[in-house]
């Protein structure tokens, strides 16, 4: 049992602040997900959760226990590090069994712990190995096989996949989710600048940026329902196209005059006082689809990449500074290079965004 | 022909005769011994690559085996010959062995080699470790580097300042004296030493058991299959920390007995003491070397090594001595076997400091007595081979142990 919960905490070095006003209340048996560009604190908010980094204001607690300056043997808290951390004098079974050893538990309690969870992660015939002798993907089990065997609260994962080859990595992720699976008590914090990863394991994703919270969901809300901007454009690969407009129509169907000329039909809803409000329209690149009339956009197709199940067209950009659009048509296209093409998109596809912000969220 | 033209003289002919050797000999190697052409130009381009190292490696082989290896072989040809040149075979040694003198400096000698290492690799690992974090760490790592640019003769000169004595009613000029004056028996002579030594002795002792009784264990409970010599290493340890527990409790023991306060002591002439004295210069200047070495290797532990351990529960000495000490332990060795072979040839301090009076005589200064004060060559050279024999296992372990290290 283990609900954690964060109010208002914030990070700051002498007069920089890197995280402000953090609030989040992760109730147990839940996996989250940090996620955002290189340099957003996702780290630094993990290692300020395990206890690794002080926090210089707000509030932290676990089970309604404030932790903010407990030190972090006592948090209830396992952490897997990006590099393993494994202590490369000891064997597989001294290193998980440092942290028993540390807390004077018997010999016989700690070689069954070591054992149990050593027989969860197959690592019972590397046990009497050092960390050398192991490759990537054990090293990577040992170091989980530590946090496991400290039967933890909360477990927190720092980008433990990013060392691991992309087959590995794969297989790694799965293994976790299992993991996870079969613990359903435990809560889990996961970073990751891997939006895959973020996708598949979490119950819920925060995106973070600008050393705040973009937005807090699940991965499907993050994706069908982005807050912002930012969190449209982070979530999905490609990224979300944003093409400028003014409303012209509006009621539970909004329309919009796009500056290229085209014409966005979105559901989302809007009052009469919106009219002539600028916007940002928002339409991912797989939601874009061949339009006879009424396009959204009309365009040369400067660059195409056949993957197969699908085909990514790169059009080109309106002015030289300007975002390049790109979509995503299932199925193979060919002969579209140096083409003109007129797509559009369902109306329950296309986002509104005003000053960066969702509509939707008013 | 004036001294600098000379000089400079002797510096073109040196430099152009290193480069022409390498120049013309190469030059031989390929175009007259092993020409790459002709019927064999593939054999002989492999022939010349075979000889080519050997080529460029002599000059450096030739100086070495003049100016090491046949001195070695030299004195111990003369470690087999009389005073007048004859050859009497062994009996230099035994004149040598018959000496209490000799069997003085073979047990002070052993004495500096077990203190100097152990002390200088124990405080310089402190320095390193205390010094790691803190602002003003690299002024205190200099300040303790520094006793390593001073020569072991001026270092000797700055002890013997500060164990200098003058007859009683004097001004004692010795810092040492100065402050043994300040203490008159009363209650704070009580506390400060007897009972704050024989507390850090106690403490030092209860260490020392607990680091022979971790050597131990593995030894006595857990029969785990390891090899012979980690249990070599694990007795050796074992019977060095027996030898300082024993060291330690007559410490203790001679603290219950009266301390003459009040008369300045000479303190180089006090027997067993002095040596002690004479070990503290050496260790002064080898910490600094030890620290340097220890600290770069405590950088390079593995910072999320410690973190884990922090998380895992580690206090600060767990963390120091079950995380970073062993990840550095093949440092720790090559720093403890490099001091260890300084101290066997320790050799100035002594001369500077008593000249091997008042039982201080170590093996060094023994050879230099015999070999150019008594002018006897014979028993001389037998000491050198002596020093010689106790340096090589530890010079051919401490080179293994820095060859691995760099692998």
């Amino acid at each position: 049992m283990a609900d954690l919960k964060l109010v208002n905490v914030e990070k700051a070095y002498g007069e920089v602040k890197v995280l402000k006003n953090i609030n989040l209340d992760i109730k147990t048996g839940e996996l989250i997900v940090f996620v955002g560009p290189s340099g957003c604190g996702k780290s630094t908010l993990l290692r300020m959760i395990a206890g690794l980094e002080r926090i210089t204001g707000g509030e932290f607690t676990i089970d309604g226990a404030l932790m903010n300056d407990i030190p972090p043997a006592q948090r209830g808290i396992a952490m897997v590090f990006q590099s393993y951390a494994l202590y490369p004098h000891m064997t597989v079974r001294d290193n998980m069994a440092f942290a028993l050893k540390i807390a004077k538990k018997t010999a016989a309690e700690i070689s069954a712990a070591v054992d149990k969870a050593a027989r969860i992660l197959q690592l019972t015939p590397y046990l009497d190995r050092l960390p050398k002798a192991l490759s990537g993907g054990q090293r990577q089990r040992v170091a989980i096989g530590r946090a496991i065997v400290r039967d933890p609260k909360v477990y927190l994962f720092d980008e433990p996949l990013s060392n691991l080859d992309a087959a590995l990595r794969v297989a790694t992720r799965i293994e976790i989710a299992q993991l996870k699976e079969n613990m359903p008590d435990s809560t889990m914090i996961y970073v990751t600048h891997d939006q895959v990863e973020a996708m598949t394991l979490a119950s819920r994703i925060v995106v973070l940026a600008g050393g705040g919270i973009a937005q807090v969901g699940s991965p499907l809300e993050l994706y069908e329902r982005p807050e912002n901007e930012f969190v449209a454009q982070f979530i999905g690969s490609p990224s979300m196209n944003l093409l400028a407009g003014e409303i012209t129509g509006t009621g539970a169907i909004t329309t919009v005059k796009l500056d290229n000329g085209g014409t966005a039909r979105s559901t989302v809803p809007t009052t009469d006082a919106d009219k002539g409000l600028r916007v940002n329209i928002g339409v991912r690149p797989e939601d874009l689809t061949a339009a006879t009339a009424d396009s959204l956009f009309t365009g040369e197709v400067e660059i195409t990449e056949a993957l197969g199940e699908v085909t990514l067209l790169y059009f080109k950009r309106a002015t030289a500074e300007g975002a390049q659009l790109v979509a995503k048509l299932p199925g193979i296209h060919t002969g579209l290079r140096k083409t003109t093409v007129s797509l559009t998109a369902l109306p329950e596809k296309v986002h509104l965004f005003a000053n960066g912000k969702s509509l939707l969220y008013r | 022909m004036h001294p600098a033209v000379q000089a400079l003289f002797v510096i073109v002919i040196g430099v152009g005769g290193c480069v022409g050797y390498f120049y013309f000999s190469n030059l031989f190697l390929d175009k007259v011994l092993y020409p790459a052409r002709g019927p064999h130009a593939g054999r002989n381009i492999n022939r010349a690559n075979m000889i080519r190292p050997w080529l460029f490696l002599m000059p450096a082989l030739v100086a070495l085996g003049l100016y090491l290896a046949y001195p070695v072989f030299a004195t111990a040809w003369l470690s087999l010959k009389g005073k007048n040149g004859d050859f009497v075979g062994l009996a230099n040694y035994s004149q040598m062995m018959s000496e209490a003198k000799f069997w003085e400096s073979m047990r002070n000698n052993m004495l500096w080699l077990i203190v100097v290492p152990a002390l200088s690799t124990a405080f310089g690992l402190l320095a390193a470790q205390l010094s790691d974090r803190i602002r003003w760490g690299s002024i205190a790592k200099s300040l303790i580097f520094m006793p390593m640019a001073i020569s072991f003769v001026g270092a000797s000169v700055i002890w013997k300042l500060i164990y200098d004595t003058r007859p009683e009613g004097q001004a004692q000029i010795g810092l040492l004296n100065a402050l043994w004056l300040k203490f008159d028996g009363g209650i704070g002579s009580l506390l400060l030493l007897k009972v704050l030594p024989a507390l850090f002795l106690l403490s030092l002792v209860a260490a020392f058991a607990y680091v022979g009784w971790l050597l131990l264990r593995p030894l006595v409970t857990t029969p785990r299959r390891e090899g012979v010599w980690v249990m070599a290493a694990r007795a050796l340890g074992i019977a060095l920390i027996l030898f300082f527990v024993f060291e330690l409790v007559t410490w203790l023991a001679g603290l219950a007995g009266p301390l003459p306060y009040g008369t300045p002591q000479t303190w180089l002439t006090l027997p067993y003491w002095n040596s002690y004295f004479l070990m503290i210069v050496l260790v002064w200047i080898q910490t600094g070397f030890a620290m340097v070495i220890l600290s770069a290797a405590l950088r390079g532990v593995p910072e999320d090594t410690v973190e884990a351990a922090i998380i895992d529960g580690a206090n600060p000495f767990q963390i120091f001595f079950q995380i970073k000490v062993p990840q550095i332990m093949s440092t720790i060795v090559v720093v403890w076997t490099t001091i260890t072979i300084v101290v066997l040839k320790v050799f100035d301090i002594v001369l500077a400091m008593t000249n091997g009076q008042w039982e201080t005589q170590v093996l060094a200064n023994y050879m230099y007595d015999k070999l150019f004060r008594s002018l006897d060559w014979g028993v001389g050279s037998a000491s050198a081979m002596v020093i010689m024999l106790l340096v090589t296992p530890i010079l051919v372990w401490n080179v293994y142990n820095a060859r691995k290290e760099m692998r």
